[in-house]
């Protein structure tokens, strides 16, 4: 098969979630893609971006553009992260009057995918040949994902070909979570006011698993959800695509003890 | 009685620390602003394209932008040849003076307002008080902000935070003719009515704002739902419009571009009730149009600054329809009052800084989770979260010029740390091996560490990730296993 693809794993999955990179590794190989991880990538700079340190940020755009030169196509488990090196890459290296760097930026963003986009569209495929999932799963979708890169529906509609799965609507979920990087920490109060309204809306759904597209964002609300004891089991998307691990090691203490 | 703004800077989360706290206010919120974006989003989808016609929006504000000093003096000029005077102000003092002598040379020692922000932003009711000219508010919302000695906390709906029983305590207390006045509606709008008539009838001078003025005809906009303003513009002999000089538009027709979006963006109406048009003073029958005598006052007040940035000037695109506020996750929580600003909300954060200078207002561009839903409705496309980002980088490269202020020190030095690690790969894994074992010490915010002060905004709240080995650790083991 001459599909390949390579995998912008971003630093949060690498570090924290690395199940949710395995997943992905499963579910592309699954479908029949031959991926690579270039082990030169770090963090793609969205967090120094967003905190108002471009020339950080321009630095690690470098890095990340050098790292993936030879990719034809470029995957993320993150929209959000996705969306980093579509939307604002071009817009960072047009900062930097560095007209080489604007049109590999512009590449690189050209050939840039969330796992979704590139299952769905590139691939055409929905059905992903998951193992049954007998759950009830609410979905959130993450303000990245929906609103910069526009991936609609696109991981509800893998996710609609789980056998076993029950999905869930969540009321007010195009409704921001209040991560938002490093917003979680310097507007604290703010992002947990806005978590907590998530929270009792997700909690209200009644549903075992919180599903979303962005590890970080499921940081949060799972942070949350295991902080309040709620029994609600926060996953990537992927990972329900895969078959979660029968092993629930991963999962923070007070949960582990819910999902019992 | 008028309230002034607090003096600067501005420092939003701890602003909204207080307000967060107040239930009355969250859930007075969550209802209006529930219950507005259901009829934006209705009307909104009742246009065939919308979607060109923000387009076209875009581009008739920003044809004005480009060329602006050429418009004012267009419309100047057509301003002048139908009898109306034309003042130019740099800055709030100037405004202020211009006006309270304007009003003075009439020989009134009262006013009456039609809703303006920009008088709000130049704090005009104040300084036409220390003049000794009384200033009354006739739109509903901003005469019971006036009258509560109360701050706004809307764009279009001042006391939006009010709900109707705190409105009827105070009418009672503060409304001639209204101690017995129930909370309904009716009954509160018919108080204010009687109260405000008797002033339409007597007092001979008015103060507006512009919604917009259109530079090839000289004709200036104002529309409202109240017909308070339909009043203010052409009760009284003396008209004194102040207008923000980015509000000048090239055409009639863009306009008509505007006044389809602005309704629908703003109250979630088709049309609004009264659009008024006038066009320079009543000069005779055959020119039966304006007061008899027209004062327009354009004004500077930090716009030039703002047209200067290449990134930040699409904020003043803006024509102030307040659709951002009504979806924006934050507000809705905190209010307008926190971002203790006129112009609070998405478009304040961008738009504060920009108009009073960044070491002012730094930490409002901060202000937001850049879920980008303010962009989405926006009806001239100001790509806010864009100009957010953009606004952070001018504060933290401003204040490390300085030294001074919220981001320099340790946050500048962490910063450019962890964008050192990141930029080695060695380095990087190095620090993955070292955060597991950190976060195996952490404990969840509930050992001792867990109370770091770096950590305690995100532990306060919330539970951190268990440490995992690497999801790259387990790739090189699998490759290295391949046959």
């Amino acid at each position: 098969m001459g599909t390949r693809a390579s995998l912008l794993i971003t630093c949060l999955v690498d570090t924290l979630y690395p199940n949710v990179g395995r997943a992905s590794v499963a579910v592309l190989e699954r479908v029949g893609v031959t991926l690579d991880v270039p082990m030169e990538q770090t963090c793609c700079g969205q967090m120094h971006q967003n905190g108002g340190h471009p020339d950080d940020a321009t630095r690690l755009m470098r890095r990340t553009i050098d790292a993936f030169a030879d990719a034809e196509i470029v995957v993320s488990p993150s929209p959000s992260c996705a969306a980093q090196v579509v939307e604002h890459y071009p817009h960072l290296a047009e900062r930097s009057g560095d007209a080489g760097l604007l049109r590999e930026a512009r590449a690189l963003a050209a050939r840039t995918r969330d796992l979704s986009t590139y299952l769905v569209e590139d691939l055409g495929i929905e059905d992903v040949g998951a193992p049954a999932f007998p759950h009830s799963v609410t979905y959130h979708p993450t303000c990245h994902g929906l609103r910069l890169l526009g991936i609609g529906d696109r991981p509800q509609r893998l996710l609609r070909h789980v056998p076993g799965i029950e999905l869930r609507e969540l009321p007010e979920a195009t409704s921001c979570c209040g991560f938002g990087g490093t917003f979680a920490v310097t507007n604290a109060g703010v992002s947990t006011a806005m978590m907590d309204d998530k929270l009792r809306n997700v909690r209200g759904t009644g549903a075992e698993v919180l599903a979303a597209a962005d590890s970080s964002c499921l940081m949060h609300m799972g942070g949350g959800l295991s902080r309040q004891g709620a029994p609600v089991r926060p996953l990537h998307y992927a990972e329900i695509l895969v078959g979660v691990p029968a092993s629930d090691d991963r999962l923070p203490k007070t949960l582990r003890a819910a999902a019992r | 009685m008028s309230e002034r703004w607090p003096e600067h800077p501005l420092d939003f989360p701890k602003a909204a620390a207080a307000t967060l706290q107040d239930e009355q206010l969250r859930s007075n919120l969550g209802h209006a602003t529930t219950a507005i974006r259901a009829k934006r989003s209705d009307v909104v989808a009742e246009v065939d394209d919308w979607e060109a016609l923000r387009d076209e929006g875009a581009a008739a504000r920003d044809r004005a932008l480009r060329r602006l000093d050429e418009r004012l003096e267009e419309l100047e000029h057509n301003v002048r040849a139908a009898g109306g005077v034309v003042h130019w102000a740099p800055d709030k003092a100037a405004a202020q003076r211009i006006v309270v002598d304007l009003v003075r040379a009439t020989g009134s020692d009262e006013v009456i307002k039609v809703k303006s922000l920009l008088t709000d932003e130049l704090e005009l009711n104040p300084a036409l008080e220390d003049a000794g000219i009384r200033s009354q508010e006739t739109d509903l919302a901003e005469l019971i902000v006036q009258l509560g000695g109360d701050r706004q906390s809307h764009i279009l709906v001042p006391a939006i935070h009010r709900n109707r029983r705190e409105i009827r305590d105070i009418f009672r207390e503060h409304l001639p003719g209204a101690a017995e006045v129930s909370d309904d509606p009716a009954a509160l709008a018919e108080a204010a009515r009687r109260h405000l008539r008797e002033q339409f009838l007597r007092v001979p001078v008015a103060i507006s704002g512009a919604n917009a003025a259109v530079a090839e005809t000289g004709t200036v906009a104002i529309v409202e739902s109240e017909g308070n303003g339909r009043m203010c513009l052409t009760l009284p002999k003396t008209l004194i419009t102040v207008m923000g000089i980015e509000k000048v538009l090239e055409t009639w027709e863009d306009l008509g571009t505007i006044l389809r979006l602005l309704p629908r963006s703003s109250t979630g109406e088709r049309m609004n009730p009264y659009t008024s048009l006038w066009t320079g003073i009543y000069a005779d029958p055959t020119h039966p149009d304006g007061p008899e005598e027209f004062h327009l006052v354009l004004v500077d007040a930090g716009r030039t600054n703002a047209l200067a940035d290449p990134v930040g000037r699409d904020a003043l695109r803006c024509i102030r329809c307040s659709a951002c506020l009504n979806v924006c996750p934050v507000y809705e929580r905190t209010g307008g009052q926190a971002y203790e600003s006129i112009y609070p909300g998405p478009i304040g954060a961008i738009l504060t800084p920009q108009l009073q200078g960044l070491d002012t207002a730094p930490t409002l561009p901060w202000a937001s989770s850049l879920c980008g839903a303010c962009y989405e409705v926006c009806p001239v496309k100001i790509d806010i979260p864009q100009i957010l980002v953009h606004l952070r980088g001018r504060v933290t490269a401003e204040t490390n010029a300085s030294g001074k202020g919220h981001h320099a020190g340790v946050e500048r030095l962490a910063m450019r740390s962890v964008a050192r690690v990141m930029d080695s790969r060695r380095a990087y894994e190095a620090a993955q091996r070292a955060g597991r074992l950190g976060l195996a010490l952490i404990d969840n915010g509930r050992g001792k560490r867990g109370k770091l002060p770096g950590l305690k905004g995100w532990t306060a709240s919330r539970d951190l990730p268990d440490p995992e080995p690497s999801f790259r650790s387990w790739w090189r083991e699998r490759e290295e296993e391949r046959p």
